[in-house]
């Protein structure tokens, strides 16, 4: 199988602060891949290296065989990842359909904004219905929906989720984790973060546990699952 | 039909534009406008040129820049080099004479666009109050530069500029200015400049290249500044680095805050309401009152952050982006 995305010894630092000390993740094609830890082990800032909207101290980014290490965050994006970055952040005083057409600004291809258009709609309808609303004035699910379907919109062959499951009703968490299911079978690498370690398990194929910037154990998730201190850590005993 | 319904709200606009324009030539022609008067109408327009294009900045792309006459100060030394130095242009009021002026108008427009860029591109890393103070060392780092120029007449200012900024062409000028800006804002660019002001990271993420969109938010918005401030040399015939300092930034900065950061609506009323006001209704008042005219500046920030406090938001919504809204 073909390696997505390779993350090979990442440093991260916020000015005196060290988040990341040398992070490795491998992603395979077609796979998804979570990463699970506690608050502040560094699963966020290891996806915004990946795309580039914070700077590497050390350590390299391949994708499909192509180093990203420095490329710039919007050429990242159009050259097929996609972010899903934590806590939604809309543009809320445009309108759903407005927060959908401007993802697809890296492309002009009209037919193929359509089928993405289509794919979003059908996977979450109610962003259909609610296509003319100003994007601020959604519900947290509502707006969780958008940013996983403005992510969609840019058309990415890896998409980086960040705690998609966040906020969201018990309900509305399955649905969100069988949407990402959904969201790779048509062919999307995903890489996951989540604080809802056992669902995360369930629905990938391997998993990464990060402990204050580094990786302290890695697996197939189903392995992971059953890991006695996984589950005394992540999956309450 | 559909394109057409599209295009309905900019003809509607046109159709007012025209309306306003006849009613403004009747009322001076028919004496009931004096020249005086004209002469704060002409001013009014300039100030929603300068506004409009530095809400641009400010309330489209949400960076925030106070040294907006800095750029106007580039457009009149510009403009006004070319007419009164290099053309000589006589005040005849010509065909070839309004052409040249126009060519030097957009000249001036180019040279502050250049700066704008030149300011934009290192200032851009900047955040909030860091990229305001650099704009405000440059408005007077401009203002220094002029005033040590001696070809454009240094401290004395440039003098003797022909009275080229007829009625007609701010107005026209205006217009074009408000139509473009309103294209603008209304275009897929203008929403991934509204994107970059909602949240800069997550238009990152969608792959829109943030500084590219800021640094054309400086260009633009100097271009049309430096329109203004060309306009204005050559209504007052005079270009004087004293009229573009903080104080004349400051004005502009006021009537965008007041008419609605964001809202283009807000500062073409704004533009109109409070010209009138700082030139014409408070010197009246404070000569009446038996107070100095250095109080309009009092009275002005005191008015800012009365509106401030009860709406920080200014007068019109930002919602109300041009005059119409969009159908879609
Ligand atoms: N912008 C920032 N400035 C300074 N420190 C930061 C910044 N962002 C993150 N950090 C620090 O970096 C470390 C890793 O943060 P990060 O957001 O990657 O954690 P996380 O694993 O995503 O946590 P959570 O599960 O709470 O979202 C934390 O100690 C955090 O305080
Ligand atoms: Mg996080």
């Amino acid at each position: 199988m073909a390696l997505a995305l390779e993350v090979k010894d990442l440093h991260v630092a916020y000015g005196g602060i060290k988040a990341l000390r040398g992070i490795s993740v491998k992603v395979e094609a077609c796979s998804i891949v979570t990463m699970i830890g506690a608050n502040g082990a560094g699963k966020s800032t290891t996806l915004r290296a990946i795309s580039g909207i914070v700077a590497k101290q050390s350590g390299h980014v391949t994708f499909f065989d192509k180093d990203i290490t420095s490329t710039p965050a919007h050429i990242i994006v159009a050259m097929g990842i996609s972010h899903v970055p934590e806590g939604r952040r809309m543009f809320a005083t445009l309108s759903v359909m407005e927060n959908l057409e401007i993802a697809t600004y890296t492309r002009h291809d009209k037919k193929e904004f359509a089928e993405s258009l289509e794919t979003v709609f059908s996977l979450f309808p109610r962003l259909k219905e609610r296509r003319k609303q100003l994007a601020g004035t959604l519900s947290g699910g509502e707006q969780q929906m958008l940013a996983v379907g403005r992510a969609m919109m840019t058309h990415g062959k890896v998409m980086l989720l960040d705690e998609p499951s966040m906020g969201l009703a018990p309900v509305l968490v399955e649905e969100i984790f069988r949407t990402i299911k959904k969201i790779n079978e048509l062919g999307t690498t995903i890489l996951l973060v989540e604080q809802n370690a056992r669902m995360a398990l369930e629905y990938s194929n391997y998993a990464y546990v990060l402990e204050v910037g580094v990786v302290s154990a890695e697996g197939p998730s189903s392995q992971l699952l059953d890991d006695p201190r996984v589950k005394e850590a992540y999956l309450g005993g | 039909m559909k394109k057409v319904w599209r295009n309905l709200p900019t003809l509607r606009l046109l159709i007012y534009a025209v309306a306003l324009y006849i009613l403004l030539m009747l009322l001076s022609s028919g004496g009931i406008l004096n020249d005086y008067l004209m002469i704060i109408i002409n001013i009014c327009l300039i100030y929603v040129i300068l506004a409009t294009s530095l809400n641009l900045i400010n309330g489209i792309t949400g960076l925030f820049s106070v040294g907006h006459m800095g750029f106007a100060a580039v457009g009149a030394y510009v403009a006004g080099t070319f007419t009164t130095l290099v053309w000589k242009l006589p005040n005849d009021g010509s065909v070839s004479t309004t052409l040249l002026f126009i060519v030097a108008l957009v000249l001036g427009g180019i040279g502050a666009a250049i700066v704008g860029a030149l300011i934009g591109m290192p200032a851009l890393r900047l955040k909030g109050d860091y990229l305001a103070i650099v704009t405000l060392g440059f408005g007077e780092i401009i203002r220094t530069i002029i005033n040590n120029i001696d070809a454009v007449g240094g401290p004395r200012g440039l003098l003797g500029i022909p009275a080229l900024s007829s009625f007609t062409i701010i107005f026209v000028a205006t217009v074009v200015t408000v139509l473009i800006l309103r294209y603008l804002v209304y275009s897929s660019h203008g929403r991934a400049m509204i994107s970059v002001r909602e949240d800069a990271t997550a238009a990152d993420l969608v792959g829109i290249n943030t500084t590219k969109y800021k640094v054309w938010a400086f260009v633009i918005g100097a271009f049309f500044a430096g329109i203004g401030g060309g306009l204005l040399a050559h209504l007052i015939q005079l270009a004087h680095p004293t009229q573009y300092g903080f104080y004349a930034s400051f004005l502009v900065l006021i009537v965008v805050y007041i008419g609605g950061v964001g809202s283009m609506t807000g500062s073409i009323l704004a533009a109109f309401v409070l010209t009138i006001l700082e030139k014409y209704l408070l010197p009246m008042l404070l000569q009446w009152a038996g107070l100095g005219v250095e109080w309009r500046m009092v009275i002005y920030s005191l008015l800012l952050i009365i509106v401030m406090i009860y709406r920080p938001e200014g007068l019109m919504p930002r919602e109300a982006k041009f005059m119409i809204p969009e159908d879609h």
